[in-house]
């Protein structure tokens, strides 16, 4: 890879400061980015390390919300939210493979919007909200299309909070080589409603399934969604799987995650 | 250029390094230690695994400079302090957990890893910690038994192999 310079602030504050320079981008775990600048894909000429500030790293539970560090490890929340919100921490524990989760965080991960990734269904699926340096975005507004969000330029991701669902699970097909899903299922049960999220599926990235979400929220069993079926219009085809394929697995997959969220 | 501080299996070094070196590049042309192999160089296959403060990472995908003060341990640091083979090492010969052999440096390095956490895993658990480790050889059933032998779960299940 071409070489950089490579800064590792102590805060938030500096971060900030560092990528304010056009040509700098922020490195967090490195599980995607680093791979991408060996084959050239991306040439940064400055990289800020986010994994030197404390204040980005943990995991706080704080009344009916769950707040997690940006910079914060798959391993680390696949562990320490397990006792708040199982759902998310079974979610951690499927991403990649264990030296991906010792490295990988999940302010990355968002930041990413790679349209296989875990965690954007747990963030949309959830209603989530990620807090960055300068505001708040809504997950609903955070996503917005294959590896497109809405951080500005030197934005960063400082945490993200979760409101806790009654119930949820995540349903994911691996794709076994890269470990993303093929097509993975976000299932939240709420007070208010449901809410539904799928990955791997579709050419525009993680979006909601209504049609699923309505059903669920007046019967949440798998039979309340036995007779929908995802529109194979706009979803990934690749030598992994058809558009139809793809449609089909949205079904099966959000139908098992109800079943394990119970 | 970066001041780069670590301890390598139990040794304080200090060195001055690109920004881009990787860190097992760093490991194999600066220290010599190439035990860490590198297989895929695209953080596919483990070969490269090595602890990082004893959470297995793999050196091929992170930043020597992104890992200044911390210890690294490799699969030269596994072996006995006599240089006898340590008993992971040895659970893998004796259960035949490999062939040609490349992968076995990061086998034994992620089963550190899980045995340090998980000193009696499951041999489900076993197959989901190996995950991140790929062989193209064995079929895995002998790795998967060495790892449980080394564990003290042998279950009688080594020696299987063909000589």
């Amino acid at each position: 890879m071409y070489d950089f310079n490579f800064l590792k602030p102590t805060s938030v504050a500096d971060a900030v400061a560092a990528l304010i320079d056009e040509d700098a981008q922020p490195l967090s775990g490195g599980q995607t980015l680093i791979p991408a600048m060996k084959a050239r894909l991306n040439a940064p000429g400055t990289l800020v390390s986010l994994t030197g500030i404390p204040e980005l790293v943990g995991v706080c539970c704080a009344g009916d919300t769950l707040v997690i560090g940006a910079a914060t490890t798959h391993a680390q929340v696949a562990r320490d939210a397990a006792g708040y919100f199982p759902g998310l921490a079974a979610l951690a524990g499927q991403i990649g493979d264990p030296a991906v989760r010792n490295r990988g965080t999940i302010g990355g991960s968002l930041a990413n919007n790679d349209p296989s990734a875990c965690y954007p269904a747990a963030a949309l699926g959830t209603g989530a909200t990620i807090v960055t340096d300068r505001r708040e975005i809504a997950a609903d507004d955070f996503f917005q299309g294959m590896f497109t969000t809405a951080l500005e330029n030197g934005e960063i991701i400082t945490s993200v909070r979760f409101p806790i669902p009654q119930a949820s699970a995540y349903a994911k097909f691996v794709q076994p080589a890269s470990r993303f899903a093929l097509t993975a299922a976000f299932v939240a049960r709420y007070a208010s409603g449901v809410r539904v999220a799928i990955t791997g599926a579709s050419e525009n990235g993680v979006f909601r399934w209504a049609e699923a979400e309505a059903a669920l929220s007046s019967d949440f069993s798998a039979e309340a969604i036995s007779g929908l079926s995802a529109s194979a219009h706009e979803m990934i085809a690749d030598l992994h799987g058809t558009a139809a394929y793809r449609a089909h697995l949205v079904g099966v997959m959000t139908r098992r995650a109800v079943t394990a969220a119970g | 250029m970066h001041k780069l501080t670590m301890v390598v299996n139990g040794q304080q070094m200090t060195a001055e390094i690109e920004a881009r070196t990787l860190l097992s590049g760093f490991l194999r042309d600066r220290l010599g230690l190439t035990g860490t192999h590198i297989g895929c160089d695209t953080s596919q296959c483990g070969a490269c695994m090595v602890l990082v403060n004893g959470q297995a990472v793999k050196a091929c995908s992170v930043l020597a400079a992104d890992l200044d003060g911390v210890e690294v341990t490799t699969i030269e640091g596994m072996a006995n302090p006599d240089g006898s083979l340590g008993h992971i090492q040895q659970a893998f010969q004796d259960c035949h957990g490999l062939q040609c052999g490349f992968c076995t440096p990061g086998m034994v390095m992620s089963t550190a890893a899980l045995l340090a956490e998980n000193p009696k895993p499951t041999e489900d658990e076993v197959r989901h910690s190996l995950e991140g480790n790929i062989c193209r050889c064995t079929g895995y059933q002998n790795i998967v038994r060495a790892v449980m032998a080394a564990s003290g779960q042998d279950q009688g299940t080594k020696a299987t192999a063909h000589v």
